[in-house]
């Protein structure tokens, strides 16, 4: 059982604060992704988990058991560097073995550790050569086998794919998923990039400016984010945020537009509340081009500015009260910018904000 | 067709104008030392002839005379080899010691007044090795332990370290430090890591930081003269001077000498050069 457990966790480097008090339990076999902007914390919190950070307060439990001043070697973890970190005068073959080596286990269980780990990777056409003569995915492949030979508790991942081309990134996300479902640890992974998140995590943590702005399913911090920043952070392209104020029933967007107030929210707005409204591209859609769907919708006339297609569907650009919002047409026809197009908009699928605080404004 | 050949000629003509370049530069470097190994082998009438003898004649009388002559009041050339090579082998050892952890210091740890010491320590190389011969006399006859082995290589270490460190520290700052945590991970401890991980991958820039050490003992005139007096510590740079008497110089003789100081630096570069060389491939680490 390796739960890894986070308590009033805080690291300060000599005045600056960079990670304030974060609390945080991860389960046994779990992908944890901790996400946030650079600077955020994510990769110290990250280190201190694995021993090459000293903790400045509260504590760290690997398995129920406190590590805060057990070195690195001794927590039973394996971590994936963002530059490998492959020792380069060794062999794929002795850089996989090496941890087996320290360890002083017997020969014949080394070789019969680092053939199984090189089988799951398949790197078995290239144990004789050095690092320097792999390419980036080899490397990568190579990095990740050195830190499951030694079957650790839990698999620590920081940024590791961000040195790879988009390409390669894809079919290594998918590899890093396929590993997790095959030995089941837990593991946690540090990234920038929203979409990794997305796609690998059981849960994501989302950091910012050393706290811990949200924790939940990919699915929870995309449909129902606690703030703004979450709001525009998950997602690709991020929610659209305009700003506006409440009036009755009626939400006065800036530009003078005039929208219902979503009836799930009437109730907890107040009169003259001043808020974002939020909604994503893909509740933006122009009429005959939209996923048919039940529910409360309003019109917008909107001129469009520019176009992306992406083949099934095209991003389209357009002005709202001064603003540019995104929107998604389904099934696209081709678009000239400047085109005046009128949009459905998904009232029950856009989000509240209070604009004096940031936060949701959710039942 | 035309600019073609015009292009084609004019790459020629610079090829051409590189290699004469090259060519003078480095006989004004090689000449002279080519002087010296041709003239160890040439009677002393023909090394003084006017105008100068163009075929040389062979001759080893210069390295008979040397090497017979050590025992009997001619040139004590064995005693100065070993001194020599005492001296410099202990002084680069001890120098690359310290040196290498000085240099891993800067490279990889924060502590107070860091750049105050470096460069407190690059002050130290531009100050002339001569300017400190005088002092050096002084404090060294006072202590007792001039004309001896022990001094020289004190001096010699004094005057290695700073290069060493800094020769060591850019070497060890190009190894990244995920390369010394992910030993550490993997279950050495700080001093395992640095063993089994950052001392080989930085091997070359330790060799290249050796050899540059052993050459300044080896070749150091100025501040052995000094320091050294007897048959029991003079140095070989030192023990060329014999050759000069009050009236003539024993050019011949000099040359042959210079000739076996030549030897083992040449030999102990080639052998080193490898690891210069090869040391310098890195891939381990995506920068």
């Amino acid at each position: 059982m390796t739960e890894v457990t986070l308590s009033n966790v805080v690291k300060k480097y000599g005045k600056h604060q960079a990670v304030h008090g974060i609390d945080l339990g991860i389960h046994d076999g779990e992908f944890v992704v901790l996400v946030g902007p650079s600077g955020c914390g994510k990769s110290t919190t990250l280190r201190m988990i694995a021993g090459l950070e000293d903790i400045s307060g509260g504590e760290i439990a690997i398995g129920g058991r406190v590590v805060n001043d057990l070195p690195p070697r001794e927590r039973n973890i394996s971590m994936v560097f963002q530059n490998y970190a492959l020792y380069p005068h060794m062999t794929v073959r002795e850089n996989l073995g090496f941890s087996l080596k320290i360890a002083k286990r017997p020969e014949d269980e080394i070789a019969k550790s680092v053939t199984e780990a090189a089988g799951i990777l398949g790197l078995d056409e290239l144990m004789e050569r050095k690092p320097a003569e792999l390419s980036g995915g080899q490397r990568q492949r190579v990095a990740m086998g050195r830190a499951i030979v030694r079957h650790p508790d839990v698999f620590l991942f920081d940024e590791p794919l961000s040195n790879l081309d988009a390409k390669l990134r894809t079919q290594m996300r998918v590899e890093i998923k396929k590993l997790h479902q095959k030995v089941g640890n837990t593991i946690i992974y540090v990234t920038h990039d929203q979409v990794e998140a997305m796609t690998l995590a059981d849960r994501i943590v989302l950091m910012r400016d050393g706290h811990i702005v949200q924790v939940g399913t990919p699915l929870e911090l995309f449909n129902t984010p606690v703030d703004t920043f979450v709001a525009t952070f998950i997602g690709s392209p991020p929610m659209n945020l305009v700003d506006g104020e409440v009036s009755g029933g009626t939400l006065w967007l800036q530009g003078g537009i005039e929208l219902p107030v979503p009836s799930s929210a009437r109730s907890l707005v107040r009169n003259g509340q001043k808020v974002r409204f939020g909604f994503r591209a893909d509740n933006l859609m122009p009429v005959g081009h939209s996923v048919e769907e039940e529910g409360e919708i309003a019109e917008l006339d909107l001129t469009v500015t520019l176009t992306e297609p992406l083949g099934t569907e095209t991003l389209l650009f357009a002005e709202l009260g001064g603003l540019e919002v995104q929107a998604k047409m389904f099934n696209p026809r081709p678009v000239a910018p400047g085109e005046a197009m009128k949009f459905r908009l998904m009232l029950d699928k856009t989000h509240i904000f209070d604009a004096a605080s940031a936060k949701a404004i959710r039942g | 067709m035309d600019r073609n050949l015009a292009h084609r000629n004019r790459r020629r003509a610079l090829k051409t104008a590189h290699f004469i370049g090259l060519f003078l530069v480095m006989s004004i470097i090689c000449i002279p030392g080519l002087w010296i190994v041709l003239n160890s082998f040439r009677p002393t009438v023909e090394i003084m002839a006017k105008p100068p003898v163009w075929t040389p004649s062979f001759t080893l009388d210069h390295y008979r005379a040397m090497f017979g002559g050590a025992g009997e009041g001619g040139v004590p050339v064995f005693s100065y080899f070993r001194n020599s090579l005492i001296v410099s082998v202990v002084s680069t050892l001890i120098a690359i010691l310290i040196g290498m952890s000085g240099g891993y210091a800067f490279a990889r740890y924060r502590f107070k007044g860091k750049s105050g010491y470096f460069v407190g320590l690059m002050l130290f190389r531009a100050v002339p090795g001569v300017a400190l011969s005088l002092p050096l006399f002084i404090v060294f006859a006072r202590v007792g332990i001039i004309d001896t082995h022990f001094g020289l290589i004190l001096a010699y270490v004094a005057m290695n370290v700073p290069f060493t460190i800094w020769l060591t520290d850019g070497f060890f700052r190009q190894i990244p430090k995920e390369l010394h945590e992910a030993a550490e991970i993997d279950g050495c401890t700080r001093w395992q890591a640095f063993w089994k991980v950052e001392f080989p991958v930085a091997r070359s820039g330790v060799a290249s930081a050796a050899i540059f050490a052993f050459l300044t003992s080896w070749n150091e005139f100025a501040l052995a003269s000094q320091l050294t007096r007897s048959v029991g510590s003079k140095t070989m740079p030192v023990g060329l001077l014999d050759f000069t008497a009050e009236f003539t110089i024993n050019w011949g003789g000099m040359c042959a000498l210079a000739v076996l100081m030549i030897v083992p630096a040449l030999v102990l570069t080639f052998i080193v050069q490898k690891h210069l060389i090869a040391g310098l491939t890195f891939g381990g680490v995506k920068g």
